[in-house]
């Protein structure tokens, strides 16, 4: 079980979160969007070995969106940040693989 | 025969306890195991194997046990495949061994070791491969039957389970030596700690040797240390506890055995066993190590058993495993074993030692004391049926086969060390890598990926003195990394043990026939009866990966996870491959280290208790009315409401007319209810729902639909805007709550700019729908302050007024065509305003209706229901409701993708309605649908959605999704019904007044 620091509730574990998948796709403006473009933001997801930028909701807590940094190795959280804000700096933050 | 020494051991020969075994009955001391028990009254066959039925004894003295599986108890409380090594002895037991029928001695399927040629690995893939309906009618059934595997209890479990949550700094799992060490150390600095041993009492090996600590007796020096720790108020025992898992985020699982030791007399208000979950700071795993068998020609006859279990079992339960032992091993250590039987008053025939050199000194005391000593020598044979009588010993050869010289030793017990395994489970489990020590032949845990220490036999420190040191100093890291103490072990007591001695790994032992000739079976796996021939057949066969080995041979698949057998089974693959065992690999250890009971994990979630459930503020009313109810979600809403003498389709009919005719009221509570507010709201909904709400005026309700940005429908329902910056959103009742989370999502992640706050209100609103003609005359005569009439309260709008006596929303909104009143009242008030409402129709003969006569209703009208009509894969254009997606908006979600060319497909699955040719036959929903029956394939066009009786149209009514259906009304179909086709016609999917010229009553 993963146990997330929620930003605005401190430490939880994972049954109270909702996972979002993958942070930092924005909704692309559908005019200036063609077929594969839009189908590249419905459906398509990278897969690292490493480290992974993904989204999270305290679903049973406060109900707020944020990031997360988990290293899909040993599932280490090294990061929590909110929404909006950069993807931050962590050692062997470069994933391998896509 | 009586194998119970005179004296000795740790049992208490006060109380003597009555058990029965197989149909017979034995006595036992408390504080023996089934297993112990069985050792001292001279029993060593115990079951059959899993697919030779060969007769098995016990191998172990542990929870690695592969063999000794018994059945345990009788009736509600019977349990299967346990080990007869951790079943704590109660007076009054009942087991019996598993797979034997009908009885081990005298074993009906035991000729399926004679055909054992038939059953090489693999055999599930090689035998019974044709054809595909075999294998449910006759090889499974037979194959159960053969197999055995214990019985499930038939009855419900009498016994109640409960759970427990923990946090602590510093978790060390084994209570041995090392983890004894590791708890004082941790704990003396303050820390809390929680020390879990599967056994009821602390001291781990200590129980099995005779060495001293700190002066004393090695298992009272356990005991000392007990008391110590129950001394200090932030460490926390338990015994009896085996920590099975080992999670992310050192989140572990921990299942505590709370009363089975107890037998009949366990206190009825205690639970059974606990389910511990464990979240700790840092984790010391002390979990000690598994002795390896060796493998060589018939290794699994009953008599045949491991030394260091053979060493507890005279030391601590005083039961001599057999009068006359001979004991085989390639290492120092286990001469130890056979001094210490010596010195109990045992005896020892001979020690068989395949190394050249014996080891000294033990080797001159024991020919001192008559041992005979065979070195570079193997047991080629083993003789005997139900037991093993005799071995038969060999030299071994320069080229690694046997060498001249045979000697036939008569025997009763053959003892086996092949060296240790640290018990690395767990920290497999945690993620951690392992690495292969050639010298020794073990796998070490190497580098770990979650904050852990490994301490003692498990970390491969296999010396009392360094297992003692090594805690201690694990305790102290462990404490000070998670902000205790300065990290500094504490000094480790003194002990009299010797430094562990030589070994030499050694895999496979020759046989007087090549392996896998004759009929000798070289042993690897004994839970699932797998060979060293099957593992070289399986090499021969062209397996390569360990992983494939594993699931085509099954080494390593039992319950008992190969404790005993996966790393003498890796070694002889890598041989065979002409590899070294880290190039051939390990396969993975998962949870559970030991099986655990359903009983546990289910905790009190059970019955009643294994889901909430929901019910509105009329649920009562509907009771005492009779109703039938449906669980939608958690809720559960009534169905129908059965009069006297009247079945489900009577009673539906009855209530559909009702509403037609006169007036019926449903309980519509659980529809989800979302609060929309601020001044942003507008633009939300705009974006969210495939129309526009921003045009919609104060006062007034709009349909809509919410689709995904991929264009697909996910939810629909009515919005009303109460204010300029107030909405109410009704969604279905299942999706309430992710819809909900879908406009904070978008909220929160996308237009964090947007000033829009989204509360649930779905229980602080109770929903009465009142339908029917007569709906307008029943509420006008408990809101006498509401103008009711269709130009003062048009359809689609909204009213605040009082109803009852209580202050209400009224919807004018119809999911049936009929007049209809959606009246929302404070969830409180929902039972008194409802009673209102049915004495205020009784003149009219209002019916209350369920969700099977509305389902009716709305189907006769066309209306759709999310999740029936559609499955994720249905766009509104498919559904024919392009009137209700707005032309003007320059986006809103799923706009984009219904200009691909996929949502633009001609032959789409559209929605249609379907007309049987015999009015009387009701499709069944789900149907597949095909132009014309044939010869199959015959390619399908569609599934019927909805189907129904409609007492209105006075005919079969469905609805379907059709391939390009819209353009096919009036066309010939077929539903494939009960493997019969029924012709049909498609149809427009509204069946009743097409026109909607009820709605206004
Ligand atoms: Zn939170």
């Amino acid at each position: 079980m993963l146990w997330i620091d929620c930003p605005w509730c401190g430490a939880r574990p994972e049954t109270e979160y909702r996972y979002g998948g993958e942070a930092h796709i924005a909704r692309p403006d559908p005019a200036a969007t063609d077929d594969a473009g839009w189908a590249d933001y419905l459906f398509m997801r990278t897969n690292p070995k490493g480290v992974h930028a993904e989204r999270w909701m305290h679903r049973e807590g406060c109900r707020r969106w944020f990031n997360v940094l988990r290293s899909t190795v040993n599932n280490e959280v090294l990061a929590v940040y909110p929404m909006g804000a950069p993807r931050p700096d962590v050692p062997g933050g470069e994933a391998e693989g896509g | 025969m009586n194998c119970r020494l005179e004296s000795g051991g740790r049992i208490d020969r006060t109380q003597r306890l009555r058990f029965a075994f197989n149909g017979r009955r034995y006595r036992g001391f408390a504080g023996d195991t089934l297993a112990s028990a069985l050792i001292a009254n001279g029993v060593h066959l115990t079951s059959r194997s899993f697919k030779y039925h060969r007769p098995r004894g016990i191998l172990t003295a542990g929870a690695e046990e592969p063999s000794a599986l018994v059945q345990l108890g009788e009736g509600a409380r019977t349990e299967p495949n346990l080990r007869a090594t951790q079943v704590e002895l109660h007076d009054g037991l009942v087991a019996a061994g598993v797979n034997a029928w009908p009885s081990a001695s005298c074993d009906l399927a035991a000729w399926t070791g004679r055909l054992a040629p038939l059953f090489p690995a693999g055999f599930y893939y090689k035998t019974f491969l044709w054809p595909a309906s075999f294998w449910k009618a006759v090889y499974e059934p037979a194959i159960r039957r053969m197999a055995g595997l214990g019985r499930a209890p038939e009855e419900p479990d009498p016994d109640i389970y409960d759970r427990m949550n923990v946090h602590c700094d510093v978790l060390v799992v084994g209570g041995g030596p090392a983890g004894l060490g590791a708890a004082l150390a941790a704990g003396e600095t303050g820390a809390r700690v929680l020390l879990v041993d599967e056994q009821p009492a602390l001291g781990g090996a200590l129980q099995g040797l005779r060495h001293r600590v700190d002066g004393m007796d090695g298992a009272e020096w356990a005991q000392a240390a007990a008391a110590r720790l129950a001394a200090m108020p932030e460490v926390q025992v338990l015994t009896r506890t085996t920590l099975f898992g080992y999670y992310d985020h050192n989140t572990l699982a921990a299942l505590e055995r709370r009363t089975d030791h107890l037998g009949p007399d366990a206190p009825a208000h205690l639970t059974r066993q606990r389910l511990w979950t464990v979240k700790a700071r840092r984790v010391v795993l002390a979990t000690g190590a598994h002795e390896r068998p060796l493998v060589f020609a018939d290794n699994d006859r009953p008599g045949v058993m491991l030394a260091s279990a053979a060493q507890r079992y005279v030391n601590h339960f005083a039961a001599l495993p057999g009068r006359l032992p001979v004991l085989f091993t390639n290492n120092d250590d286990a001469y130890e074993v056979a001094h210490d039987i010596v010195a109990a008053g045992g005896k020892v025939l001979a020690v068989v030692d395949c190394r050249p050199e014996p080891a000294a000194p033990l080797a001159a005391t024991l020919k001192e004391a008559g041992v005979a000593l065979y070195t570079g020598a193997v047991i080629a044979a083993t003789h005997g049926t139900r037991r093993v009588q005799a071995v038969t010993v060999a030299a071994l050869g320069e080229d690694g086969g046997l060498g001249g010289g045979r000697w036939r030793i008569g025997c009763d017990s053959v003892l086996v060390s092949g060296g240790w395994n640290p018990a690395v489970h767990l920290f497999c489990q945690s993620a951690g890598r392992l690495t292969f020590e050639e010298a020794r032949g073990i796998f070490l845990p190497g580098e770990a990926t979650q904050a852990l220490e490994v301490a003692g036999a498990a970390a491969g420190s296999f010396g009392l003195a360094a297992c003692l040191a090594d805690g201690a100093a694990a305790g102290a890291r462990a404490a000070h990394a998670a902000g205790f103490g300065d990290g500094r072990a504490p000094p480790a007591p003194p002990s009299d043990a010797p430094e562990p001695g030589a070994i030499a790994p050694f895999w496979l032992a020759p046989g007087l026939k090549p392996v896998g000739h004759g009929k000798a079976k070289h042993m690897v796996d004994h839970q699932d009866d797998v060979t060293a021939a099957d593992i070289r057949l399986a090499a021969r066969e062209g397996f390569r990966s360990v992983e494939h080995v594993k699931r085509y041979t099954t080494v390593g698949m039992g319950t008992d996870q190969g404790k005993t057998a996966n790393v003498n089974g890796l070694a002889i693959l890598a041989d065979a491959l002409g590899k070294s065992v880290p190039e051939v690999g390990f396969t993975t250890y998962r949870p559970p280290y030991t099986p655990v009971t359903f009983g546990a994990l289910a905790g009190r979630d059970r019955g009643a208790l294994m889901d909430p459930v929901r019910r509105t503020a009329m649920h009562e009313w509907h009771e005492a009315a009779g109703a039938v109810f449906e669980p939608v979600g958690q809720w559960h809403r009534p169905w129908w409401y059965p009069r006297r003498g009247e079945d489900k389709h009577a009673a539906v009919a009855r209530e559909c007319r009702a509403v037609r005719a006169a007036v019926g009221v449903l309980d519509a509570s659980t529809l989800g209810k979302i609060d929309i507010r601020g001044p942003d709201a507008a633009t939300l909904l705009d974006r969210l729902y495939t129309n526009a709400f921003s045009t919609l005026k104060v006062g007034r309700v709009r349909y809509g639909l919410m689709c995904g940005d991929d264009g697909m429908v996910f939810d629909d329902g009515t919005t009303a805007r109460l204010a300029e910056d107030h909405y109410l959103m009704t969604t279905t009742t299942g999706n309430a709550a992710h819809v909900l989370e879908w406009l904070e999502e978008w909220v929160q992640t996308e237009w964090p700019e947007l000033r829009v706050w989204c509360t649930s209100v779905t229980e602080q609103w109770a929903t009465l729908a009142l339908a029917g003609p007569k709906a307008r005359d029943v509420l006008a005569a408990v809101a006498p302050g509401l103008a009711l009439d269709a130009d003062s309260f048009p359809f689609m709008s909204v009213r605040e007024g009082t109803v009852a006596g209580v202050g209400a929303r009224v919807f004018r909104i119809s999911f049936t065509g009929e007049l209809s009143f959606e009246i929302n009242v404070p969830w409180h008030h929902g039972r008194h305003v409802w009673e209102a409402l049915m004495e205020a129709g009784a003149a009219h003969g209002i019916t209350p209706y369920g969700t099977e006569a509305m389902h009716v209703l709305r189907a006769e009208r066309g209306f759709i229901i999310v999740g029936q009509e559609t499955d994720g894969t249905t766009t509104p254009q498919d559904l024919g409701m392009d009137w209700i997606v707005s032309k003007k908006k320059a986006d809103f979600l799923g706009k984009r993708a219904w200009i691909r060319e996929d949502n633009k497909r001609a032959d789409r699955k559209q929605l249609v309605g379907i007309l049987t040719d015999d009015p009387k036959v009701v499709l069944a929903e789900g149907a597949q649908l095909v132009d014309r029956p044939g010869r199959p394939p015959v390619p399908m066009i569609g599934h019927v959605t909805s189907s129904y009786m409609s007492p209105a149209v006075g005919r079969s009514i469905a609805l379907a999704l059709v391939k390009g259906g819209r353009a096919r009304l009036g066309e010939a179909v077929h539903a494939n019904q009960a493997k019969k086709f029924v012709r049909c016609t498609i149809a427009e999917p509204v069946f009743y007044d097409p026109e909607g010229g009820k709605r206004d009553g």
